[in-house]
């Protein structure tokens, strides 16, 4: 059974399910391309364990569920939810993080539900919140931008450091953390974060080197890649434009206001549309077909929400960055702004018309 | 002896608190972190539960219906601040940990239920075993998800269990994998739904296995019926 994306009118592209969910995760190559090169190997390396972990978690529910296991699993929607959960988490975290995280996501949170079509949350960013609050050191462990380790890490090194915490020379994640001049780095969310609520002025915080131009260095560019990807994806008409423009124009609007209002304590917009996960989640994560709104006006409501949450939590909540939360408070509201957004059908006259 | 059976079947099992009638869920998920926890809290629900169901059997046929319910609840009031009491005096560690839910025993549903639905209709003996089942039920179910989530949480089981049970009670705690970091989850409230939710579903499709199982042993014949619907 092939699922299509469009709903009537029937005039579509043919494309099944298999072949959407695969060109998703290609979108996703230039995004992990630049993360491979500008903060090391980790991230393939949690892919292959992620994808590995979706693959037997998925066989074992079907078998369990007596269910024809080899068409559900070419699908490809395992190993969609499987890449975008190793692409999340932080490169390094030990190898378990990912297993657990990714066979939370296949069992509890899509094949308890009914499968793939009838899960209520996205399932990579509902086992990001449970590992992100179940471990909250392990997942909040990222290493700053090869440029600026004091220790550079190979290919081995990076095997070493998902398995056992060590590089194969023997520096711990924490030494493998700090500069060279053994300052332990966080992400520039982070960092800005601490700076701000230590009293230092947004100005003072940005001199620091994690942070390049307007964003974080390093993630600048990792945002710019998913854009390219995203954009990719919407060339192709497999995503619809308007929730990744709505998450980003709330997030615009909002931050431009706020940076304007209070310049010293608030960052500008292009540091919140460049930094941690905005483009990965606007493009790739909010865009779920099942758990996101299925309405051209219920997707722009959406989005705009999940920039708001975005928005309020990065700036007044308790963790650095949020895309993980919003999109699941979004995917709750979902059913409610289905409801109320159904557009007309033929034949059917407007509310103000009647 | 047939009802005490069946008064027994029904507490432990078809009818439990926890899993089928859903009730006491508050206490339920807060306090079963630790299997110590969850056997005070039952301990503690069990005595309220058979006290209230045997005094509110004996004074059933002396209170007026219109005012029935605000008798039972200042009973079972009553009887919490007794256990209340008994545990802050002799179980003080146990007392802090559980906190506010010792109190909150007397919003659990489940012994209002019992006193309602039971106690009120029924004798003294079979109200008494009623209680004994149901409390034991709950308790049962309370145990079962402590240790799950104390095992997934911390990798112990019966961590603390002197606060309870006195010094000796120290021997009891075992300690099943060392963790470097805990699961947190499995401690926290969501944890407590996800545990909750896999027994309620353990509990249905063994029912469903019992079910299929009957049927074919009865070795009833399905059959098509291809004439209009039976009236």
């Amino acid at each position: 059974m092939s699922f299509k994306i469009a709903s009537s009118p029937h005039q579509h592209n043919q494309l099944s399910t298999a072949q959407i969910m695969r060109l998703v995760a290609f979108a996703c190559l230039p995004g992990i391309a630049v993360q491979a090169v500008l903060f090391g190997y980790g991230v393939i390396i949690q892919l292959l364990l992620a994808i590995v972990t979706a693959w037997c978690s998925e066989a074992l529910v079907l078998k369990l569920r007596n269910k024809p296991i080899l068409p559900r699993l070419k699908d490809n929607s395992a190993l969609l939810t499987a890449v975008l959960l190793a692409i999340a988490i932080p490169p390094y975290a030990p190898w378990w993080i990912i297993v657990i995280g990714t066979a939370f996501a296949i069992i509890m949170v899509k094949q308890l539900y009914g499968g793939l079509g009838n899960n209520l949350f996205n399932p990579a960013m509902a086992a990001y919140v449970l590992l992100l609050i179940s471990f909250p050191l392990q997942m909040t462990q990222w290493l700053p931008p090869l440029s600026l380790q004091s220790v550079s890490l190979t290919p081995a090194d990076a095997v070493c450091a998902v398995f056992s915490q060590y590089s194969c020379s023997g520096f711990s994640l924490t030494q493998l953390q700090s500069s060279i001049d053994g300052i332990t780095m966080a992400t520039p969310l982070d960092t800005l974060r601490t700076d701000l609520s230590r009293g230092l002025t947004l100005d003072e915080s940005l001199t620091k080197p994690v942070f390049f131009a307007f964003a974080g260095a390093g993630w600048l560019w990792v945002n710019l890649a998913y854009l390219l990807g995203g954009l990719l994806l919407i060339q192709q008409k497999i995503i619809s434009w308007r929730i990744p423009v709505a998450v980003l124009a709330s997030l615009f609007v909002l931050s431009s206001i706020a940076s304007l209002a209070a310049p010293d304590t608030m960052a500008g917009p292009l540091f919140h549309l460049f930094s941690g996960g905005t483009m990965l989640a606007a493009f790739f994560i909010a865009t779920d077909p099942v758990s996101a709104s299925t309405t051209n006006r219920g997707r722009l409501i959406y989005g705009a929400l999940i920039g708001v949450l975005v928005f309020l939590i990065r700036n007044f909540g308790g963790y650095p960055d949020a895309y993980a939360f919003a999109v699941l408070l979004a995917n709750m509201a979902v059913p409610l702004i289905d409801y109320y957004t159904r557009p007309r059908t033929y034949g059917h006259r407007t509310r103000s018309e009647r | 002896m047939s009802q005490f059976k069946e008064l027994t079947l029904q507490g432990l099992w078809k009818n439990n608190p926890g899993l089928v009638q859903l009730l006491g869920l508050c206490p339920l998920l807060a306090v079963t972190a630790t299997v110590t926890n969850a056997l005070g809290l039952g301990l503690a629900t069990l005595l309220v539960l058979l006290g209230s169901n045997v005094a509110v059997s004996l004074v059933r046929n002396h209170v007026a219906n219109e005012i029935r319910i605000p008798v039972f609840v200042l009973i079972i009031a009553s009887l919490v601040t007794v256990v209340q009491l008994l545990m802050n005096a002799y179980t003080y560690d146990l007392y802090l940990s559980l906190g506010i839910f010792i109190p909150l025993i007397v919003t659990n549903c489940a012994i209002i239920g019992r006193a309602e639905a039971f106690a009120s209709k029924n004798a003294v003996l079979p109200s008494a075993i009623d209680a004994i089942m149901m409390g034991l039920g709950f308790m049962l179910v309370l145990l079962v998800l402590g240790a799950m989530r104390e095992i997934l949480g911390q990798g112990t089981l019966f961590d603390g269990a002197d606060l309870l049970l006195g010094d000796w009670a120290k021997v009891l705690r075992i300690e099943l994998f060392q963790l470097d970091s805990q699961f947190l989850l499995a401690l926290l409230p969501p944890g407590a739904f996800l545990g909750m939710g896999l027994l309620i579903a353990l509990k249905n499709s063994i029912d469903n296995k019992l079910k299929q199982k009957k049927a074919v042993e009865k070795g009833s014949i399905a059959r098509a019926r291809v004439t209009g619907a039976a009236q």
